[in-house]
C-alpha cells in the first residue's frame, strides 16, 4: 500500500451552502425549461387527450412518486420491524 | 474448430484448472475465460449440436439462435467485468463456485431440451449458494440455507413439470409451450421462482445482500436473467405474465423505499426491473420480446455496475446500512460517479442504456392497447428513479456525513466499474449494436424529441417529489417483513403453536389418566365391597326419601367391613359379576 491510499483526498464541494443553493436554482431552472416546450409543440397522445396537455408527464411523474412514497410510508407502519426481529 | 466448442466447457474446465495454478495464473485465467467464451459465442453458427443420449432421449447441449446468443454475449461480458472486480481475491473456492455458476448459466441458456436445462438449473442453484456461504457470517449461513431450500423447491416444481410434460407430449423439446395444464404450470412456477416473482421472491432480497462483496455482484446477473431467458423461450405471450410483471415492478419499488441496507435496496430493484422484462414477455409481440431481451442485456450491465459501487463501499467501510453511510463522495468521487451512472441508467435516463431498452417494452404494450400495462409501467418508471436512481446514491454518497473516509477502491475495481459505465453510456448513445443482436428486428426510435422530453419531465419531477418528501424517506434502522416471514417466523410460530396445542393435550391427558383416575380407582378398589354397599345404600335412601335408616345401615356396613363378616356366597357373587364385567370390557 502506498501512503496515498491511507490519506485520501477529501472533496467537500457539496457541503458548502452556496453550492447547494446553486444546485437548487439550477434544478428549478431545469424543471421550468423542461415544461416550457410543451406549450409550443403538438404532443401525441396514446390513450386519451389528457396526455397531450402541457406538462402531463411532469405532473404524472410527480404524482406517481408522491403516491408511491405515501403508500410505502403507510405500509412501513405494518411491515417495518426492529432489526433483530428474526433473531428473537 | 473454434465454432464447435461449448462456452460452458471453458468455465467448467477453468474451475478445475484453478486448483493447480498459482495466484498470477489464476488471475489471468479468470479474465481469459470470459473473453474466450465471448469470442466463441460470437463465432457460433445457428443450429443445434453437442447431442448426447440420456434416458433414451436425444438431447442437445448447444442450441444456437439469436435469443441464446444475445444472452450468451451479455453473460460473458458481465462475467469478464465481475472477475476483473474480484481480481483481489486470493482464495480458490469462491472463484470456483463463480466459474461453475456462470458456466451452468450459459449451459442453461444454450441447452436445447428440458432435461439438459434442468441439470444446469440445479448446478446453478447449488454453486450460487457457495457465493453466499463464502461470506462466512452466521447471517450468511442462515440466508444461504433459506436460499437453497427455496431453490430446491423451485427445482422440484420444475422437475415435476418436466416429467409430466415429457410424459404427456413424449418430447423433451424446450420451445414455446402452448398447452395450458398442470405440466406447463409447474414448469412456469419453477421458472418464476428463479425470476424472483412473488410470493416466493424473498430469497433474492434475503440472500444476495448477505453474499460476499464479489459474490453479490456475480449473482445479480445470472439466476434471474436465466429465468427471464427460459420464460421468453417457453412462455412468450402468456398473459398472466403481464400481471405478474406489473406486480413485481411496483412491489420492488415499495420494498426498496422501505429498506435501509444499500445492497438490499439494489436487490429489490432487481425484482422491479425483472418485472418490466416479465411484463414484456407477457405482451409477447416481436417488439416486446426484443424489448425484454434488450432490457435484460442493459439491466445486467448497469445492475452489476450498481452492485460493484455498493460492493466497493462495503469492501472499504465494512458497512452497508444507509444509516451508517453517507458523505462518501468526499473520498470516493470516482466510485460515486460510476454508481451514479448505473443509477441513472437503471432509471432509463436519456443517453444511458436503460433508456434505449425499457421504453421498447412499454411501447409494445401501447401498440397492443394495454392501458393498464402502460399506466403501471410508467408509474414504475418514475418509481425506479425514486428508489434506485436517487435514493441509492443520495443516501450512500451524500446525505448525512457519518465521518467515513475510506478512499477509492483498488484500481481493478475502478477499472471494472469504468468498463461497465462505458457500456451503459455506449448503449445509451448508440444502441444499434444491441438492437442488431436481438431476436427480432427492431423498429423503435428512442430518440424523438417528444419522447425524450417526456422522459426528462417524468424523471426530473420524480426527483422533485423525492426532495420535497425527503423527511418521509428518512432511513430507519429496521428490516421489512417480506414473504420470507412465512418460513423464517411463520415456521417458528407454527412449531410453537403445535407445541402449545399438543403439549397441552398431553399434559391434560397426563393429569386425568395418569394421576387422577388411578388414584380414584385405587381408593375404590382398596375396599370395593364397602364402597359399593355404601353408595347403594346412599342411593336407595335418597331415592325413597327415607333418611332415618341411612345412618344405621352405614354403621352396619362399617361394622361388617371391619370384621370381614361377609357371607362367602355374597363375595363369590360379587367376584363373578366383576369378572364378567371385565371380560365384557376386554373381549367384546
Amino acid at each position: 500500500m502506498d501512503p496515498e491510499d491511507k490519506k485520501p483526498e477529501v472533496w467537500t464541494w457539496f457541503d458548502h451552502p452556496r453550492n447547494i443553493k446553486r444546485l437548487k436554482i439550477g434544478f428549478y431552472a431545469v424543471l421550468v425549461l423542461l415544461v416550457l416546450p410543451d406549450f409550443f409543440m403538438h404532443k401525441h397522445s396514446l390513450f386519451s387527450s389528457v396526455e397531450a396537455l402541457p406538462g402531463f408527464y411532469a405532473l404524472f411523474g410527480f404524482i406517481s412518486c408522491v403516491a408511491i412514497i405515501l403508500i410505502s410510508k403507510l405500509l412501513g407502519f405494518v411491515l417495518k420491524k426492529k432489526e433483530d426481529y428474526y433473531d428473537r | 474448430m473454434i465454432a464447435s466448442l461449448h462456452p460452458s466447457l471453458l468455465f467448467f474446465a477453468a474451475a478445475l484448472l484453478l486448483w493447480v495454478l498459482p495466484l498470477l495464473g489464476r488471475r489471468i485465467l479468470i479474465l481469459l475465460v470470459p473473453a474466450a467464451a465471448f469470442l466463441i459465442i460470437s463465432q457460433l453458427e445457428p443450429g443445434t449440436s453437442w447431442g448426447y443420449q440420456l434416458f433414451g432421449f436425444d438431447l442437445n447441449l448447444l442450441r444456437v439462435d439469436k435469443l441464446s446468443k444475445a444472452f450468451g454475449y451479455v453473460f460473458t461480458i458481465n462475467a469478464f467485468a465481475c472477475f476483473l472486480f474480484a481480481l483481489h481475491l486470493k482464495t480458490r473456492h469462491e472463484h470456483t463456485a463463480a466459474l461453475t455458476y456462470i458456466g451452468a448459466a450459459l449451459g442453461a441458456v444454450f441447452a436445447a431440451d428440458l432435461i439438459s436445462l434442468y441439470l444446469f438449473w440445479e448446478v446453478m442453484a447449488i454453486t450460487s449458494t457457495f457465493l453466499v456461504l463464502a461470506r462466512g457470517t452466521e447471517r450468511a449461513y442462515g440466508a444461504a440455507f433459506r436460499y437453497v431450500m427455496v431453490h430446491i423447491f423451485g427445482g422440484l416444481c420444475l422437475l415435476a413439470g418436466i416429467l409430466l410434460q415429457v410424459n404427456a407430449s413424449g418430447s423433451v423439446a424446450f420451445d414455446g409451450f402452448s398447452l395450458h395444464g398442470l405440466p406447463t404450470y409447474l414448469i412456469l412456477i419453477g421458472f418464476l421462482i428463479n425470476a424472483a416473482a412473488p410470493p416466493l421472491s424473498a430469497w433474492l432480497s434475503d440472500a444476495y445482500p448477505e453474499a460476499t462483496v464479489t459474490g453479490g455482484v456475480i449473482m445479480t446477473a445470472y439466476t434471474t436473467k436465466t429465468a427471464v431467458y427460459t420464460l421468453i423461450r417457453g412462455f412468450a405471450g402468456w398473459e398472466v405474465l403481464m400481471a405478474v410483471g406489473c406486480f413485481m415492478a411496483i412491489y420492488g419499488i415499495i420494498y426498496a423505499i422501505l429498506e435501509n441496507d444499500m445492497r438490499r435496496i439494489l436487490a429489490y430493484s432487481i425484482i422491479n426491473q425483472v418485472g418490466f422484462m416479465i411484463c414484456g414477455i407477457g405482451i409477447g409481440t416481436a417488439m416486446a420480446i426484443s424489448g425484454a431481451v434488450a432490457h435484460a442485456f442493459a439491466h445486467i450491465i448497469y445492475k452489476a455496475l450498481l452492485w460493484m459501487s455498493a460492493g466497493a463501499v462495503l469492501y472499504l467501510t465494512g458497512k452497508s446500512k444507509c444509516t451508517d453511510l453517507g458523505g462518501l463522495y468526499k473520498t470516493m468521487p470516482l466510485t460515486m460517479i460510476f454508481g451514479t451512472i448505473g443509477a441513472l441508467a437503471i432509471s432509463s435516463f436519456p443517453f444511458l442504456s436503460g433508456y434505449t431498452s425499457k421504453p421498447m417494452i412499454i411501447e409494445a404494450g401501447v401498440h397492443e392497447g394495454f392501458f393498464w400495462v402502460w399506466l403501471v409501467l410508467e408509474i414504475a418508471s418514475a418509481g425506479v428513479f425514486l428508489h434506485a436512481g436517487i435514493k441509492f446514491p443520495y443516501f450512500v454518497f451524500f446525505a448525512r456525513d457519518n465521518g467515513l473516509r475510506p478512499g477509492e477502491p483498488p484500481r481493478h475495481m475502478l477499472l471494472a466499474m469504468g468498463f461497465l459505465a462505458f457500456i451503459c453510456i455506449f448503449i445509451g448513445v448508440y444502441p444499434q449494436p444491441l438492437y442488431d443482436i436481438l431476436p427480432y428486428p427492431v423498429e423503435f426510435q428512442a430518440y424523438t424529441f417528444e419522447h425524450t422530453l417526456n422522459q426528462f419531465q417524468l424523471l426530473m419531477f420524480s426527483a422533485l417529489a423525492f426532495f420535497m418528501l425527503l423527511p418521509l424517506l428518512k432511513r430507519t434502522e429496521t428490516v421489512s417483513i417480506d414473504s420470507d416471514w412465512i418460513y423464517r417466523k411463520g415456521g417458528r410460530l407454527f412449531v410453537r403453536g403445535c407445541d402449545r396445542l399438543f403439549s397441552g393435550i398431553n399434559a391434560f391427558g397426563d393429569r386425568i389418566f395418569m394421576q387422577k383416575l388411578p388414584g380414584l380407582l385405587s381408593r375404590f378398589f382398596a375396599d370395593p365391597a364397602r364402597h359399593v354397599q355404601q353408595h347403594l345404600v346412599q342411593l336407595l335412601a335418597e331415592g325413597s326419601g327415607n333418611g332415618s335408616v341411612l345412618e344405621r345401615r352405614k354403621a352396619e356396613i362399617e361394622h361388617r367391613t371391619r370384621h370381614a363378616a361377609y357371607p362367602i356366597g355374597g363375595s363369590v357373587l360379587l367376584a363373578v359379576v366383576f369378572v364378567a364385567l371385565m371380560s365384557l370390557f376386554f373381549f367384546v
